[in-house]
């Protein structure tokens, strides 16, 4: 696979891959942008306010605003700061949030001048594992930053959110056993394929989703999982120490998190870019490929936009956990719950095979 | 112990059954309200472009008053300040002289007048002891300012303008001075 992929790279197969990732960079960096923005609405309206409505129509320049407030702050890196490792703390939360973004397939193939562009920069046949690879990077993001800033506030809340994230992915990539072990492929594509043709993934594994959406939750930071960045009663997280737009970086990656995990679990679980209750290949006799793929973009972005809503919807309903609540959550409860689907799950896929 | 108002409940704690260990249908129930409380109406007032009616009975800042014939009211008779709790009022009276007739309506008028808005309380008893009709308050409240000196309003703050010279500004206050006493 590796040697054909070597073999057709050519000037127009490079072209091709720059211009996507440009695209979905941009893409992702938008959206995050605009998660803000309706963080923030949906916040306000749930709260039976307004939201920001001053900056453009309908505030929609509110995030513009935002980003060049954070631009014009001062930035202040402390005396006793580990210099290097202070600026490479929120570099390094901003690329593990964006790579992750590689092994997603965002839709079918589309052709463009006689040439299949497939609309995923790279079909790793390990996929998942990739993601989980980078998605335990971002823990040094984390970890980097509170230590180097020298500040003991913002090391214990690095060690709590890394033990928090590293205790999430336990069950995470547990609940994900059970998938695999049904779709027997790891790569993100072959997955989505399969739940075309089979139904989607939820429907056969719900209490795989849910704990995997659950894990989601902490893996992101996100209420009721953000103690790391708990400023009322955990005096902020591990990001107290930056100022400007190094600090944006970091709230920012948060955001590029949620859109990347928000595709990752409409990938595994509700069927990528799969058009409900729609057969694909008899639509695009009559419309035409590239418009379906247009079409099953669309059905990924929605999917995405509905988690992401959901991020949000939850931040402002559920407090807080406790950090031993955390903690009990995440190994008694989680894990156990994950390997009993796990072993469900084996159990009928030999029952069925027999 | 008996209980002093036979009101007391007492505190039920049973261990939690196992559909409330699971959190599960208590966060689905939190979230249909949330989700409910979306399309509820928005408690904010868009301020500048709209704003809340003020009440009927609303102290806001005061203005002085003149008749038909654009005479000034007030007799610089002092009761305002003497009412005042906050003594933020002061004046100086004066004399009218013979060509100042069409000026003051009566012998005696105020040649200062002055009010501290950062001292007022807006009690509104200045408005109650005028024998003369001269003070009242409007619906209007006192704009920030860089200083506080910026706070001391003198006539020419206070003042309703003039219905026989500025015959137009006159009838914008009064228009507004006539659809507050008509809200009452």
């Amino acid at each position: 696979m590796i040697t054909m992929d070597l073999m057709a790279i050519d000037l127009a197969y490079g072209l091709e891959k720059l211009l996507l990732i440009g695209g979905i960079i941009t893409v992702s960096l938008i959206v995050a942008m605009y998660t803000t923005y309706a963080e923030r609405k949906v916040a306000a309206w749930m709260q039976d306010r307004r939201g920001p409505n001053r900056a453009g129509p309908f505030g929609l320049l509110q995030p513009v605003a935002d980003g060049l407030k954070l631009f014009f702050k001062e930035e202040i890196i402390p005396l006793t700061s580990n210099k290097t490792l202070f600026v490479l703390g929120p570099a390094l939360a901003m690329v593990t949030a964006m790579l992750t973004s590689a092994v997603i397939p965002w839709g079918s193939s589309i052709n463009i001048f006689g040439r299949d562009v497939s609309l995923q920069i790279a079909d790793v046949n390990i996929g998942i594992l990739y993601v989980f690879g980078v998605v335990s990077m971002g823990v040094y993001g984390i970890m980097i930053g509170g230590w180097s800033s020298n500040n003991k506030f913002s090391l214990i809340a690095a060690v709590r959110g890394a033990s928090q994230i590293i205790s999430y992915e336990l069950a995470m990539g547990l609940s994900l056993i059970a998938l695999l072990m049904m779709t027997g492929s790891l790569s993100l594509k072959t997955i989505v394929q399969q739940q075309m043709e089979g139904g989607w993934n939820i429907i056969y594994q719900p209490l795989g989703f849910l704990i995997f959406l659950i894990c989601v939750f902490a893996e992101c930071n996100r209420t009721p999982f953000d103690l790391p960045e708990a400023e009322n009663e955990l005096n902020f997280g591990y990001h107290q120490e930056y100022s400007s737009m190094k600090l944006g970086l970091y709230l920012f990656s948060e955001y590029v998190n949620m859109f990347i995990s928000s595709a990752v679990v409409s990938t595994l679980f509700f069927g990528g870019y799969d058009i409900p209750f729609v057969d694909e290949a008899a639509l695009s006799l009559s419309l035409g490929a590239n418009t379906v793929a247009l079409l099953g973009f669309g059905a990924l972005f929605a999917k995405i936009l509905f988690f992401l809503f959901l991020f949000i919807w939850v931040r402002w309903t559920i407090p807080r956990f406790r950090y031993d609540q955390l903690m009990d959550l995440g190994w008694k409860k989680l894990i156990p719950l994950a390997l009993a689907n796990m072993l469900i799950t084996a159990l009928v896929i030999l029952w069925l095979n027999k | 112990m008996a209980s002093l108002t036979n009101r007391a409940k007492v505190l039920e704690q049973k261990p939690m059954s196992f559909m409330e260990r699971l959190y599960l249908p208590a966060i689905f129930k939190g979230m249909a309200i949330t989700f409910a409380h979306m399309f509820k109406k928005k408690a904010t007032i868009n301020y500048p472009e709209e704003k809340r009616p003020f009440s009927p009975v609303f102290r806001g800042l005061h203005v002085l008053n003149r008749d038909e014939e654009g005479r000034e009211n007030c007799t610089a008779c002092g009761l305002c300040a003497v009412a005042c709790p906050a003594e933020a009022i002061t004046m100086e009276g004066a004399e009218r002289k013979t060509s100042e007739e069409h000026l003051y309506r009566e012998e005696k008028y105020a040649a200062k007048y002055e009010i501290n808005m950062l001292r007022c309380i807006f009690c509104g008893l200045c408005e109650e002891a005028c024998p003369k009709d001269a003070i009242y308050m409007s619906e209007t409240f006192a704009p920030s300012n860089f200083t506080r000196k910026g706070f001391i309003y003198s006539k020419d703050e206070l003042l309703i303008p003039n219905p026989v010279t500025d015959k137009e500004k006159f009838e914008i206050a009064k228009g507004l001075r006539e659809a507050q006493l008509k809200n009452k």
